[in-house]
């Protein structure tokens, strides 16, 4: 039963690192296109990190 | 006062300056340990003996960091592990059995002695309470392992309550000085009002009115100032050598979770129990399968604010813990100082994660207030 856990643990870890890694490109992008907008890109890129971030940890402690 | 114009380069100057103060301070300590491993004739072959000493210490390390996570009964800087020797001071020990207790913590004797208080004797066991009999002995349940005595209901004024205590003073004084000086300078901050107003026009300018709207952010202004200046602060305090460890403590995030529960659960308008139990513009039978979803949507939400936060700060504490701890672990000029640059560079990255966790709790928590008190839009077919 351990070794699934921590197996599934870390696929999760890795699909979450996946995501914030987009986001955090993905707003880079934005900001270079649009550098006024810069404040609420980083408004909008924290929060959809924090989500992501959110669902990491729950698989870390899950395992 | 502006410290250097290059930032980077000072703090290189800074760490090349702290390096010699390693490497002197080694050697040193290395002669003294082969001049008692002279003196005494080793029965066992010295390769062997460093090899048991360097687990000894990784034991000892990892026991440090599970320590330190844990809330504690009595306030230790620091301990002389030789002589037994504490250097710290007790804190008030408050029980509820069937009658109030009250005694100092000074008699567990940081977790060696029986505690004894009107007939009924008390054992401190990985900093829990249990009830025991005169000769102290924990029964241990056999599968789990962990002790099946009763343990009585525990209101003491524990290390983590003195944090929040110290915490709640400082932020009463500090925002009634900063209300105060107001009225003083005509409408002008002064001292550290300097410092802390920009922070208090950006919950309000960037997070409350943004996500709440300009109609409604005025009531939630008074919650959301105080979780973000108190995550904020307990986060720096966990920071600073006094080893407090309150916002990694999975209750602690729990409480303020719950309190932003709470107030979205409270303030919420028709519109948001109605699109949560009668989901407006889906199909009917739709209908019946998001209604448990929303509902176990609005308790995931601050599940999720509270294992963030607690999360967050408990990984930072532990990894910084280690990195200092492998200054230990290598003893010489290399690795100390490697570990106390690594050390210095995350525990700037650790004040970065105590504001942004801050941050996103306030952001998130107004976000949950805002869907509370969203208006019905006509605008939209549904």
């Amino acid at each position: 039963m351990e070794i699934p856990k921590i197996v599934g643990a870390g696929l999760i870890v890795i699909g979450a690192g996946m995501g914030i890694g987009r986001i955090g490109g993905s707003a880079m992008d934005a900001i270079a296109r649009q550098p006024e907008a810069s404040g609420k890109i980083q408004t909008a890129m924290l929060i959809a990190a924090a989500l992501i971030e959110g669902i990491g940890f729950a698989a870390l402690f899950a395992s | 006062m502006v410290i250097s114009n290059k930032p980077l380069r000072f703090i290189v100057a800074t760490l090349v300056v702290c390096l010699p103060f390693f490497s002197f301070a080694n050697p040193a300590s290395e002669v003294a340990n082969t001049q008692t491993e002279v003196a005494q004739p080793a029965t066992a072959t010295a390769s062997g003996e460093v090899k048991t000493e360097t687990t000894e210490v990784k034991s000892k390390i990892k026991e440090f960091i599970d320590h330190h996570l844990l809330d504690a009964h009595d306030f230790t800087f620091s301990a002389n592990e030789e002589t037994g020797e504490h250097y710290g001071f007790s804190l008030p020990i408050i029980l509820w059995d069937n009658g109030l207790h009250v005694f100092s913590s000074s008699k567990f004797n940081h977790g060696e002695a029986i505690a004894e208080s009107d007939g009924n004797y008390y054992v401190l066991h990985h900093e829990k309470i249990y009830k025991t009999a005169a000769d102290g002995v924990l029964t241990e349940n056999e599968t789990t392992g962990h002790p099946t005595n009763a343990t009585p209901l525990d209101l003491s004024i524990t290390k983590s309550v003195v944090g929040i205590l110290g915490i709640a003073v400082l932020m009463f004084l500090l925002f009634t000085s900063l209300a105060k000086s107001y009225s003083k300078n005509g409408g002008i901050a002064s001292g550290a009002g300097r410092f802390f107003e920009p922070l208090v026009l950006y919950v309000r300018d960037e997070i409350a009115i943004p996500n709440i709207g300009q109609k409604h952010y005025k009531k939630y202004m008074s919650y959301l100032l105080t979780i973000f200046f108190f995550i904020f602060f307990l986060n720096i305090l966990g920071l600073t050598p006094l080893g407090f460890n309150v916002t990694g403590n999975i209750a602690i995030t729990a409480s303020l979770a719950l309190l932003t529960y709470v107030i979205t659960t409270l303030s919420a308008n028709k519109n948001y129990w109605g699109h949560i139990f009668w989901m407006p513009g889906v199909p009917t039978p739709m209908k019946f399968i998001l209604a448990p979803i929303e509902l176990l949507g609005t308790i995931i939400k601050p599940f999720s604010l509270m294992i963030r936060l607690y999360a967050n700060i408990l990984a930072g504490h532990v990894v910084l813990m280690s990195i200092i701890g492998l200054m230990f672990i290598f003893k010489n000029w290399i690795g100390s100082s490697l570990s106390f640059g690594l050390a210095f560079a995350l525990s700037i990255l650790e004040i970065l994660v105590a504001f942004l966790q801050a941050y996103i709790f306030t952001m998130l928590s107004a976000l949950y207030f805002g869907a509370g008190n969203e208006e019905h839009h006509h605008e939209e077919a549904h």
